[in-house]
């Protein structure tokens, strides 16, 4: 079936001529078509752009040109501007929002030859880890649909897992594609800070926020990742540094390889999670790397930095939404501060609101000191714990989420348990560090990731360790039930 | 550390949140206890430790050359606007 | 009734003479239509991020090495937070703890030509805001973001001025300096050059500063002055009538000549300032501050003290030609047509004459309609005494006018001066032959009747009789 099939395979039959960019966008339009509205992936659908794209591919292909992800389909998470298309950010702050240009992940995708199937459905200005916060919806775990898919990137995860597309764009601030990934069985890459343009990414929070992809493997995401990748000057956040081949990264043996567990990853760890990880353990030992227990002892620290620094930078980033220039305005404001207010106040969703107030508080005269710079010292010990843990292993390895995923309305009531689910992954965000979710495994019935974490720019070293980890096991295959 | 209703009005008056009078104790109690969750922090010693802004510490600002780089786009660009009047925004009056 | 002391501190906002803006590469041309000049960045668009130009840092770099400030090696963007539809990002990014210039002083010359020296505690780099307009909107207002976005020196002097007349004299030293530095266009009435001023009072002799009250916005140095002494009224007055001064921004109207409180700014603002997590520390080298060192123009102070000394001029005078550099350089120029020994003559015009005549035409003094080489062909008929200073001067005139040369005007008009004796002794004799009765009178002792007779010679010469010769002819003739 085409939607089983590798992006190399898809590429292959492409450039044969056995299928057209056309057929295969078709392919998955009708699969979005079908089971697109019980999972509530999407909030965007775009077919008439997604089969002119898709025919303008197949010209270039027939100009000659040969690029790895030349007519292949892509949703976008919808906190990428897409010029001439809604972009909601998953906020009705943005319903009526039609981006007036493209983001940089966007402009370059496009030119590698993808084909957009539309916006992905996305926790609220991607404040949440569960996509239970959207205005259009709780996005559905196409594993059980009851349950959730992780979030913010809910939406992205859902649909590659679904198989609605062989590739879909997520970001990623405290988790928010490595979380999605493992609870819906499939590979998610976060690069490192500043390796990927955010220009023209909804912003949450500056510091933290990076773009990445969904994929149903690592050698599918190496290609997308290599288009996405390098430097932009309209970000100065964007690091100078050239790219390497991430494709012919994955062909670098894995001997001597030096893994190193997160002590304080197994602390508390249920038993059968903590088996999965020990399994893949044992599969990277056979591959000839070695492995020895390391420790981040501020690493616990992490989850309340985040919860400082991320709301102290979306409370700032938010006041551009006022209902003055763009997106939702209140009905007959009668003085301007009851414009901003009720525009706000209706536009906005209630997670959102608590992390504007969370982090207006945290900045606020009397408190900077005690919360934001404080976390800010935090935020170095933690990067300093990450750093000593590098000189004496190559990679971090531990579970991405604590369990599978749970229920839709199991956890929305309260917010700090909500927060603790990000344990896992908020640390590489602080440190701005690359990370990469690949299944390793189920729990009752449900997919659990295990997490792969490297040094600043060692994505070719990552990518590498998880394709081979995938070459050895056959977890990244399995499709949800219904879906194959 | 609790929060009182007065600081979170205060504190929504400040982020310009209106929050009706009903959902005002739900308010109050999550964002006590996050604040509560985050109070954690002050037990990490951190004397001498300098903040971090960004993560990749050592990187500096890139300077961009004086060069005037774009086309007048206000038709497109207000295309989105909620009130427009003569090319300006429209906003009910700001006093001085 | 105490004696007062005034204490007051300015913060200009110089607009950066950029072309393009301090964060995105919208012009800053002014007047353009509205929103013209707004760009996604400007118009703070979601998913947009700001990229720093690199001249505005120069010529932050440029002012703090001329006023002899550190400049830092390092220095942050914060965020400054507040809700403003001018402001569309809902904040501005501006410097706040690590600012780049600090610790500067700046010279200023007094009426009574006392030199005092004033700190400038930091400049900083900002944005500008947006504007509102609000006519022809009823109940409404109207939002241009073409300003938005434009680079800001913010420079904040310590407060070290006693008197309104001290702040002016700062304020226009600081419009001479950036004009001089070209960093600045100093234009008051498009906003290119803003005055806040902080006021406040305290008894002579106390160490603690009063409550001060800021007044915004102020775009004149007349207005600077006029708002500065009403406010220091207003504070003794109250003060004096029990009451206390309240830490307050107010607005000067220029109508009613008073300050009064800005109702927009009523409650006190919390910035929460943080560094902007979207711009990295701007990290200078030696490099880069020698050479904004090596693009340094003469300063103000060292023009005037170079005209003072090689040109023999009073400090007054060197002042006032080394006020912009096209009037320096106007004056040189005039000065080497004619020599070291006539640069007063030059200066005098240049001051006199050229000065009125652009103040009359409206004009600058680079689009002068008579230039330096012109101007110093005219000064020399009047050292070789083609003509006399009288006559030069509606020769000057009509070169203004008619765009030609003085030599030309001086043949056209037969203005040559008189200066053959027997000529100008004829002349006397006829005046004498017919005014007997002054004649009687001089000799009998009316000695101002001299100046009758000189005007008459000169009626009868139209002018042109050297007024050195006609003197002494003169003399000998009434008095023989």
């Amino acid at each position: 079936m085409l939607h089983n099939l590798s992006i190399g395979e898809l590429a292959e039959r492409l450039n044969s001529r056995q299928i057209s960019s056309v057929e295969l966008t078709r392919h998955f339009l009708s699969r979005i078509d079908r089971f697109g509205p019980a999972l509530n992936a999407l909030i965007t659908l775009t077919a008439e752009h997604a089969l002119a794209d898709a025919a303008a591919a197949d010209l270039r292909r027939v100009r000659g040109e040969r690029g790895q992800l030349l007519g292949i389909p892509l949703i976008h998470k919808d906190i990428f501007c897409t010029d001439g298309v809604r972009t909601s950010c998953g906020s009705r702050m943005l319903d009526n929002f039609i981006a007036p240009y493209d983001a940089t992940v966007v402009t370059r995708l496009k030119a590698a030859g993808v084909v957009m199937l539309g916006k992905a459905n996305m926790d609220e200005f991607a404040m949440g880890s569960s996509n239970e916060t959207s205005y259009y919806g709780p996005v559905k775990n196409p594993w059980n649909l009851k349950k959730v898919p992780g979030g913010s990137s809910g939406g992205s995860a859902a649909a590659a897992a679904a198989r609605l597309a062989p590739l879909t764009t997520g970001t990623d601030t405290g988790g928010s594609i490595r979380q999605p990934a493992a609870l819906t069985g499939v590979t998610g890459v976060k690069p490192t800070y500043g390796r990927v343009s955010r220009y023209g990414m909804i912003a949450f929070a500056s510091s933290l926020d990076q773009a990445g992809v969904f994929a149903r493997s690592v050698a599918d995401a190496a290609p997308a990742l290599q288009a996405m990748a390098g430097f932009d000057p309209r970000d100065s956040t964007s690091v100078d540094a050239p790219v390497p081949d991430y494709t012919a990264a994955l062909a670098q043996p894995l001997k001597g390889l030096k893994i190193g567990l997160l002590r304080e990853f197994f602390e508390g760890l249920e038993a059968r999670n903590a088996a999965l990880i020990h399994d893949a353990l044992k599969v990277y030992r056979s591959l000839g790397a070695q492995t020895k227990e390391v420790s981040l002892p501020h690493l616990p620290a992490s989850v309340p930095t985040y919860y400082v620094v991320a709301p102290a930078e979306c409370s700032s980033n938010l006041s551009r939404f006022d209902g003055v220039r763009y997106g939702y305005r209140c009905e007959n404001p009668q003085d301007l501060m009851d414009l901003y207010k009720r525009s706000r106040g209706e536009g906005f969703g209630a997670e959102v609101k608590r992390r504007i107030m969370t982090g207006t508080y945290v900045l606020s005269a009397g408190y900077f000191d005690a919360y934001y710079l404080k976390a800010q010292r935090v935020r170095r010990l933690i990067v300093d714990d990450f750093r000593a843990a590098f000189t004496q292993v190559d990679l971090l390895i531990g579970p991405t989420t604590p369990t599978p995923a749970f229920d839709i309305g199991a956890k929305i009531d309260d917010p700090v348990t909500m927060y603790l689910n990000d344990i896992y992954t908020i640390g590489a965000n602080l440190a701005g560090l690359p990370g990469l979710s690949l299944p390793c495994g189920f729990v009752d019935g449900l997919p659990m990731g295990l997490q792969l974490i490297g040094p600043h720019f060692s994505e070719d070293r990552l990518l590498c360790a998880g394709h081979r980890y995938q070459l050895a096991t056959d977890w990244h295959t399995r499709a949800p039930q219904g879906y194959e | 550390m609790s929060l009182t209703r007065q600081d979170v009005e205060k504190i929504a008056h400040l982020a310009r949140l209106s929050i009706s009078a009903e959902e005002l104790p739900a308010y109050v109690s999550a964002l006590s206890s996050i604040v509560n969750f985050v109070d954690d922090l002050s037990r990490v010693p951190t004397a001498d430790v300098a903040p971090l802004a960004h993560p990749l510490d050592g990187q500096h600002q890139r300077l961009r050359a004086d060069a005037v780089a774009e086309t007048d786009n206000r038709e497109k660009y207000q295309a989105n606007a909620p009130s427009v009047a003569a090319g300006l925004y429209v906003v009910p009056r700001v006093i001085e | 009734m105490a004696d007062w002391e005034v204490v007051i501190g300015l913060e200009i906002h110089a607009q950066l003479a950029t072309k393009s803006k301090i964060f995105s590469g919208s012009a800053t041309a002014y007047g353009a239509p509205p929103n013209s000049q707004a760009n996604l960045v400007d118009l703070a668009y979601p998913g947009v991020l700001p990229v720093l130009n690199g001249e505005a840092v120069r010529m932050a770099v440029k002012f703090g090495l001329a006023v002899g400030a550190e400049v830092a090696r390092r220095s942050v963007f914060a965020r400054k937070n507040y809700f403003y539809p001018d402001l569309p990002k809902g904040y501005q990014i501006s410097q706040y703890e690590l600012p780049i210039v600090a610790h500067g002083t700046l010279q200023i010359v007094l009426d009574d030509g006392a030199v005092k020296t004033i700190g400038i505690t930091r400049a900083h780099l900002e944005e500008d805001a947006g504007k509102s307009l609000h006519e022809g909107l009823a109940n409404a207002s109207g939002i241009d973001l073409n300003r938005a976005g434009t680079p800001l020196l913010e420079i904040v002097s310590e407060p070290d001025m006693r008197s309104a007349k001290e702040a002016v004299a700062y304020m226009k030293k600081i419009h001479t300096l950036v004009r001089y530095l070209e960093i600045c266009d100093g234009n008051m009435q498009e906003g290119s050059f803003r005055c806040d001023a902080n006021v406040s009072v305290r008894p002579k002799g106390r160490e603690k500063f009063g409550t001060r009250a800021e007044i915004k916005n102020l775009n004149s140095f007349r207005f600077v002055e006029k708002a500065i002494q009403y406010e220091v009224a207003r504070q003794v007055e109250l003060i004096e009538s029990g009451g206390s001064v309240v830490q307050e921004t107010r607005l000067y109207d220029s109508d009613k000549h008073e300050t009064r409180p800005m109702r927009s700014k009523e409650e006190a603002n919390d910035y929460r300032y943080f560094p902007d997590p979207d711009l990295l520390p701007v990290e200078l080298d030696q490099k880069f501050i020698d050479t904004v060192r090596g693009t340094l123009p003469e300063l103000p102070d060292q023009k005037a003290a170079r005209f003072a000394k090689d040109f023999a001029l009073s400090p007054y005078d060197a002042g006032v030609l080394s006020a912009s550099r096209e009037l320096g350089a106007y004056f040189e120029a005039t000065a080497a047509g004619l020599g070291a020994d006539h640069a007063k003559l030059a200066a005098n015009w240049v001051m006199g004459e050229v000065s009125s005549a652009l103040n009359r035409d409206n004009l600058d003094i680079g689009a002068s309609r008579v230039s330096p080489q012109q101007l110093s062909a005219l000064l020399l008929r009047i050292v070789d005494e083609t003509i006399s200073g009288k006559i030069a001067k509606e020769v000057f005139e009509a070169m203004w006018s008619q765009q030609k040369s003085a030599d030309a005007i001086i043949e056209a008009q037969g203005l040559k001066q008189i200066t053959d004796s027997g000529a100008i002794e004829g002349v006397i004799d006829a005046v004498i032959a017919a005014n007997p009765k002054q004649l009687a009178d001089y000799r009998s002792g009316k000695d101002k009747l001299f100046g009758f007779f000189v005007g008459q010679v000169m009626k009868a010469t139209g002018g042109k009789a050297n007024p050195a010769q006609l003197n002494e002819l003169l003399k000998a003739k009434l008095s023989s």
